[in-house]
């Protein structure tokens, strides 16, 4: 055991010293959560039909109200389109060659602690630089170099989720104490069914969109949170994703409650191996914020983004919404899209309650043939509800990035506040950057703004960077993290280094 | 799927007992027949069109032209020295214009231009509105082009000293016009075009504006003053090396009103400015401006502006883009739309794109919102001024800013006085 955390240690040193700017000379611009974990996989049969969303229920052990659920949203998905107003390309998916259910033999029979949980996968987080080992902090945190954490540290809990399934969950004894249930959804929906129930499709309804719908008959696993009333949670929560298995899907669902006056603070992160095929990755995740509530949700999304020649990489269509139901709830989305091969992702903010407060910051870098489409949608219907807009997009390479995004103010929503900030840096000529604002403005006490510039990096703060001694590649990061900053500095410090560093990494052969 | 049917069962019942106008050249023919498979084809918008999300066709729509009360109107421009040519009732009226003619440029009407076989529009009528296409339907601009028959044709060949103005007349209170106007102005030329009246109780025109190298063409437009007014209008330009396009719209009360906008750079160096500003009153009020201007060449220069002052229930709408295409460096394009809420009930809705390809670019937008300053309106109070008297003041003052790209202070003058006549009956 002893062995095993050294080691660890070690590995996160590693982990730290790779994140460092320099990092970007040294590591060739690959992928470098591109490997493949050899672990012997429990699959469902290929495609999606009634009897596989069944199947997929009966797994995960549930309630018969749960199989209906599923059911009725598979009835509703087939009757949809799928969308295709969105600024992307790519191959028409055939959803019925894919395997909607993937998960580690191991895993057949639930461990009741990490220590059962088989090593190759404690392995496979280790190498990913999440410690799945309650002594151990994050990566890329302060004080991960000293040998000793002091006390005080910071601690995150982490739910591992590899391909369909969760494979555990850290620091569920110190939350419980706290009364914070963070598991599996799976578990959720069998400890806590009432929970589920009450919120489930509440802010994501089961027909929303196609691939929400989609998720919401196949949705295999995820993570649960709830924050009783007035309970600040004791430390960060976080998933991390990883689709594996080829051919295969993920469908993860995530649900969240921050009850009256509680606060939460969550961190997701994804990677996935390299694959010559494109595969699935259909997301929702629900977040409910009761009076006086904050919830702040981070991403930094790392899926494998294909090869320089827009080979292979994660679809990402995901579908993000936080409903702030009481007054003065706050929830900020904070987002730093490197990955994926195609994105399409729009974490929205629905300010339900007077006074209520939504934040969305964004960086989506998009390089060689990586194409993004990302943005907002922030919905007044409160009273003096305020939120705030800044996304940055990078393009590079071939690449495409478009910003897309709503901000509606609705007749009842007086006194309400928006501003929007959305800047393009292009670089190099064969890319693209877009921005496809929607204002909708329905009272005049309501003040909306919304401001937009592209350029490209300026010659001058290169040439300053170069005639100091940086090369090129450098320079470049350099002067794109300082057009980042103001999204960076919105990061909780576990995510600000390793999102800094992946700035740069996305980038690179993106210049000369 | 659902979509797909009901815009070809809008079409079907738009276009039923329509056909297109008889005689003509063959080229004129050829256009047209072209223009109405192109129709059926892409059928007519419907609500859930994406380009349509913020107005609702439903009234360009319907097979019966709409009854519309004939009420008085001030002609446009009385102050301006013109070469004045009348449509009433969508078409032309001899006795009511002016002498088609004039030094440096060849004036005549688009009825003539399309029965001669041999006529330089031949090589135009239809192109640009074909080429305007891309990316988004503009079906009511392809309907124009499969059913306009008259409208005025102009080639300016030098300076025109006198603007040309189109005056829209009308005597009938169900009269439908579908006016489709040819412009070209050859290398160095210069032309200015100015637009007013009611024209029709829906009124469908198109124009299509070739602008040679150095070429320069202005377009004013006054659509009001108090009437009720259906229309959709477009204007295709495409602009030649160094030329230069300016267009501002004044848009007061009306009922529903779409102006779209669609001009392509084409030559290095040239400058597009397209400016507006609507004023509504009313839960009937509503007035969308379109535009889509693609940059297609080295060092050009685009500039939007679009203002609106809003109130009782009415509805602004700003649908702009700026397209840059892969070789266009060195674009210069700006784009604002801002909308002054004069109270409660006014709604503004507003979708300022960019799509960007090239990356030795300079490109902004900016959107806002809001209702008067206090602050301002306080000021003036205290130095005396009544209330609605500082609150018109505020609004000039809002929409100065596109009155400023009318380059002629007469004409921006003669605009200036036809707003603060609307502000003063509108109190």
């Amino acid at each position: 055991m002893a062995i095993l955390e050294q080691d660890m240690t070690k590995e996160a040193k590693e982990g730290v010293d790779q994140e460092t700017v320099d990092a970007v000379a040294k590591l060739s611009g690959t992928y470098k959560h591109g490997w493949n974990t050899e672990i012997e996989m429990d699959y469902a049969p290929k495609g999606v039909n009634p009897d596989i969303v069944r199947l997929i229920s009966e797994k995960n052990e549930e309630p018969e109200w749960m199989t209906e659920w599923r059911l009725q949203a598979f009835a509703r998905w087939e009757k949809l389109d799928e969308p295709n107003w969105a600024m992307v390309n790519y191959p028409k998916i055939d959803f019925q060659d894919i395997f909607y259910y993937a998960r580690p033999k191991s895993m057949e029979v639930k461990p009741k602690s990490l220590d059962e949980v088989d090593p190759k996968l404690l392995e496979t987080y280790k190498k990913l630089g999440i410690p799945l080992k309650e002594q151990m902090i994050l990566a890329g945190v302060e004080g991960a170099e000293n040998a000793a954490p002091a006390d005080g540290e910071r601690k995150v809990a982490v739910d591992a989720v590899f391909d369909s399934v969760s494979v555990g969950t850290t620091f569920q004894k110190e939350l419980e104490k706290a009364g914070v249930i963070f598991c599996s959804i799976s578990e959720a929906i069998r400890e806590h069914p009432e929970l589920v129930k009450k919120y489930l499709g509440t802010v994501v309804p089961q027909s929303d969109n196609f691939y929400a719908t989609l998720n919401s008959a196949v949705f295999s696993d995820g993570s649960f949170v709830y924050v009783p009333p007035g309970v600040r949670c004791p430390m960060e929560l976080s998933t991390y994703f990883r689709i594996n298995a080829e051919n295969t899907g993920q469908f993860e669902r995530t649900l969240i409650i921050a009850d009256k006056g509680s606060y939460v603070s969550y961190l997701e992160g994804c990677t996935a191996p390299k694959r010559d095929t494109a595969q699935l990755h259909a997301a929702v995740v629900e977040i409910i914020v009761e009076e006086d509530a904050e919830v702040k949700y981070s991403t930094v999304q790392n899926w494998y983004p294909g090869d320089e020649d827009g080979k292979g990489g994660i679809y990402n269509f995901v579908t993000k919404r936080a409903d702030c139901r009481g007054d003065r709830a706050k929830v900020m989305w904070t987002q730093v899209e490197t990955g994926s091969a195609v994105t399409w992702k729009y974490p929205s903010c629905i300010l339900r309650g007077d006074d209520s407060q939504g934040e969305f910051y964004s960086i989506a870098i998009a390089n060689n043939h990586q194409q993004a489409d990302t943005g907002t949608k922030m919905v007044h219907l409160g009273k003096r509800t305020k939120s705030r807009i800044v996304s940055k997009g990078i393009s590079a390479g071939q690449a495409q990035n478009t910003y897309r995004g709503l901000v509606s103010m609705h007749p009842k929503a007086k006194e309400s506040r928006n501003y929007t900030q959305c800047d393009s840096l292009l670089i190099g000529d064969k890319c693209g950057a877009h921005t496809v604002p929607y204002i909708e403005v329905k009272n005049n006490s309501s003040r909306v703004e919304h401001e937009a510039t592209t350029s490209k990096v300026d010659d001058e703060q290169l040439f300053y960077c170069r005639q100091r001694g940086m090369d090129e590649e450098e320079a470049v990061a350099l002067v794109v993290n300082g057009f980042c900053k103001e999204v960076l500095q919105a990061l909780p410090m576990e995510f600000a280094m390793e999102a800094q560093s992946l700035v740069a990494i996305s980038l690179e052969g993106s210049v000369g | 799927m659902a979509l797909a049917q009901a815009k070809s069962d809008a079409t079907e019942a738009r276009l039923s007992g329509m056909q297109i106008p008889e005689g003509g050249a063959g080229w004129a023919r050829a256009a047209r027949q072209d223009a109405l498979d192109r129709l059926t084809g892409m059928g007519l918008p419907q609500r859930r069109d994406e380009y349509w999300r913020f107005t609702n066709p439903a009234e360009f729509l319907k097979p019966e032209t709409p009854r519309a009360e004939i009420a008085l109107d001030a002609p446009g421009f009385d102050d301006t020295d013109v070469l004045r040519v009348v449509f009433t009732d969508g078409v032309f009226d001899a006795d009511a214009s002016d002498a088609l003619s004039q030094e440096g440029l060849e004036i005549e009407r688009f009825a003539d231009a399309v029965t001669k076989d041999i006529h330089w529009i031949k090589g135009l009528l239809g192109v640009l509105e074909t080429a305007g296409q891309d990316r988004v339907d503009r079906p009511f601009a392809t309907f124009n082009t499969a059913f306009a028959e008259d409208g005025v044709v102009l080639r300016a060949t030098g300076k025109v000293s006198k603007p040309v103005h189109v005056e829209y007349r009308r005597s009938d209170d169900t009269a439908e016009a579908v006016l489709r106007h040819m412009v070209r102005v050859e290398d160095g030329a210069e032309l200015t075009l100015l637009e007013s009246g009611v024209g029709a109780s829906r009124l469908n025109t198109g124009m299509e504006v070739d602008i040679a190298d150095r070429g320069v063409f202005r377009h004013v437009r006054m659509q009001g003053r108090d009437h009720e007014r259906r229309a959709a209008t477009h204007v295709f330009a495409r602009l030649g090396e160094e030329s230069t396009f300016k267009s501002f719209t004044l848009s007061l009360n009306g009922m529903m009103t779409r102006n779209e906008v669609i001009i392509t750079l084409k030559g290095d160096d040239a400058v597009a400015h397209v400016a507006g500003a609507a004023l509504g009153d009313g839960r009937d009020f509503h007035h969308d401006d379109t535009v889509f201007i693609t940059h297609d060449a080295v060092n050009c220069e685009s500039r939007q502006v679009f203002k609106k002052v809003l109130r009782n229930g009415a509805t602004g709408v700003f649908q702009g883009k700026i397209l840059v295409q892969p070789d266009a460096q060195k674009t210069d394009g700006y784009q604002i739309s801002q909308s002054l809420l004069l109270d409660e009930d006014a709604n503004f809705l507003a979708k300022p794109e960019l799509e960007i390809y090239a990356d030795d670019v300079q490109c902004s937008h900016g959107s806002t919102s809001g209702a008067i300053d206090e602050t301002a309106l306080f000021y003036l109070k205290s130095r005396g001024i009544p209330e609605d008297k500082a609150q018109d003041l505020l609004v000039l003052a809002f929409v100065a800013e596109a009155l400023a790209e009318i380059e002629d202070e007469d004409l921006a003058e003669t605009l200036r006085t036809q707003l603060a006549g609307w502000l003063e009956r509108r109190r």
